[in-house]
């Protein structure tokens, strides 16, 4: 379990990361979503102790990172897939960070042969692609057999085999009861890969909750109504309490599904021209949530184009 | 010894310090090479005058050592190395013991390369190591280039930087020492307790009167302490260097 309480980090005049508290939970994927920019890198890197917080603090099931012993078999990270060395061989790199933690060398074979890597184990790692080099921080992170592991954006500039390949990998890990972090700026991503959701905006909690819940909660579920006797579908409608909305020669009903807005139709004898559920994105349900977080405004229809776009 | 083994494999695995070795081999023997080929009568060989390349083996190893710690910050496996040993002092301690070992071991090779083929191109000259001045003025060599390893290192742990870092060091090395002297008075009296000359003290101070003069040499430092306690404060400003960058680094986000 990864618990993060009153988490604090001030660069000069910004705050990158402000009072962020958070827990999570064993044996599921856990999202960590935020816009660019959000804080979601500076967190991990404060929970591995690379970065010291300006306040508050990161435990790792009750500990700071600097105080365990042998951590890389509590905690994998792929916190950057580059953070290798060019020269050095994919094995030569595994090879001292087992060392460095007293992992059996014939370790480094067994990650390496799970990251599908091992006929180019001896290849120089700076001539990877990135698919490759993320695959080997995988690699690396699963060193130890740790039961906490953390990634930052693994999918990022991976083609949709490498995606699906992750996504599933997550989800085994999970499944094995393991603790997985996983942080993105895609909510599409992140509905498909994570259980739980920790969603920030400028460096501050928005919200904790299972992604479910959050999907269901951000978008806003509406049903257009087209029909020849609208004003007496109307005053029926209202009745009921739900909010109504005209747009157009058509009506925008909100707090009642399709289904029981049929019946009263049919009950008041209005005949219908249409009857359509309307389901918002999730970007824009991530939009609405985070857009007034979001550090670099680019207008928000180029930012929805952007996120869309998987950018 | 985890932490040794562990920079040991990073050091070999990559290709830099290969290199560097080969080139400091190359430089310092050369040279003597040179020297050894240019002794006529009038300017006879000596122990001391095989030595004469050290100062370009010096540049060499601490090109070397300051690289074995920039480049883990360009690429940013320094961050993996926290991240892997969270006690930022041991990791780098290990890494200044590992470095300051490949160092001493290329001045050895270095210095008993040179006095090698000093001795074979120029078989008629006694050159055996006898005085306590030649075995300094060569095995001395190994301390010297472990002693500046770390010093390089240590500048490599604040500056970060393989460019920043390295001319840094050959500009004070091979400039501010000596442009010290330039200034009026008090320039020459700071000159010889500053680290380097100290250094270039401990081998070539004290020499035998039985040496050939002082211009077929070395130059000679001006300092004016014993040899072995100018050796000691040279060590004393690479403690001091690396102390502070422990502090640094470990104040610092990685």
């Amino acid at each position: 379990m990864i618990e993060a309480v009153g988490l604090t980090k001030r660069y000069g005049k910004t705050l990158a990361v402000d009072n962020l508290s958070f827990t999570v939970p064993t044996g599921r994927v856990t999202g960590f979503l935020g816009p660019n920019g959000a804080g979601k890198s500076t967190t991990m890197r404060m929970i591995l102790g690379l970065d010291a917080p300006t306040g508050g603090s990161a435990l790792i099931d009750g500990k700071h990172y600097r105080d365990l012993h042998q951590p890389l078999r509590t905690v994998g990270a792929l916190l950057d897939a580059k953070w290798v060395h060019p020269n050095r061989s994919a094995r030569a790199h595994l090879q001292w960070m087992a060392k460095s933690n007293k992992i059996n060398p014939k370790r480094v074979d067994e990650v390496l042969d799970i990251v599908g890597l091992t006929s180019v184990a001896n290849k120089r790692a700076g001539g990877f692609s990135l698919g490759m080099s993320q695959r080997l921080g995988i690699a690396a992170a699963l060193l130890g057999d740790p039961q906490v592991l953390l990634f930052d954006e693994p999918v990022n500039g991976l083609d949709p085999e490498g995606i699906l390949w992750i996504r599933k990998f997550m989800h085994r890990l999970a499944e094995e009861g393991r603790t997985v972090f996983v942080s993105s700026h895609l909510l599409s991503e992140m509905a498909l890969t994570a259980q739980e959701l920790v969603v920030i905006g400028r460096g501050k909690l928005i919200s904790q909750t299972s992604t479910e819940d959050f999907v269901a909660q951000a978008t806003e579920n509406t049903v257009r109504v087209r029909s020849p006797h609208l004003s007496a579908l109307r005053t029926a409608l209202g009745r009921t309490g739900v909010s109504l909305r005209d747009e157009g020669d058509s009506l925008v009903v909100t707090g009642m599904d399709c289904a029981e807005i049929g019946e009263l139709a049919a009950s008041t004898g209005a005949v219908l021209h249409e009857l359509s559920p309307q389901r918002g994105s999730l970007e824009e349900a991530f939009m609405q949530l985070t857009g007034d977080s979001v550090e670099y405004h680019a207008g928000l229809a180029e930012t929805i184009d952007l996120v869309a776009a998987g950018k | 010894m985890t932490l040794l083994a562990v920079e040991r494999i990073k050091l070999f695995t990559t290709r830099s310090p290969w290199w560097c070795t080969l080139i400091a081999l190359g430089v310092t023997v050369g040279f003597a090479a040179l020297m050894a080929g240019t002794a006529e009568a009038d300017v006879p060989m000596t122990v001391s005058a095989s030595q004469f390349g050290y100062g370009f083996g010096l540049v060499v190893v601490m090109v070397m050592a300051a690289l074995a710690v920039t480049t883990e910050y360009r690429f940013s496996t320094i961050r993996a190395t926290f991240q892997a040993i969270p006690n930022r002092s041991a990791a780098l301690l290990a890494k200044t013991v590992v470095v300051a070992l490949l160092a001493g071991v290329i001045g050895l090779l270095a210095a008993f390369g040179s006095w090698g083929v000093a001795t074979m191109m120029t078989p008629d000259v006694d050159l055996a190591i006898n005085t306590a001045f030649e075995w300094r003025a060569v095995a001395g060599v190994g301390l010297v280039y472990a002693i500046a390893a770390v010093v390089a290192v240590a500048v490599g742990i604040l500056v970060r930087h393989s460019a920043g870092a390295i001319s840094l060091l050959l500009i004070y090395t091979n400039l501010v020492e000596n442009l010290v002297t330039l200034i009026p008075t008090v320039g020459p009296k700071i000159h010889q307790w500053l680290p380097f000359n100290l250094a270039h003290h401990f081998l070539t101070g004290n020499p035998d009167p039985t040496g050939r003069p002082d211009q077929f040499g070395p130059g000679l430092s001006d300092a004016t302490v014993g040899p072995w306690p100018a050796v000691a404060i040279f060590a004393g400003f690479g403690l001091l260097m690396l102390l502070i960058s422990l502090v640094v680094a470990n104040r610092r986000d990685a």
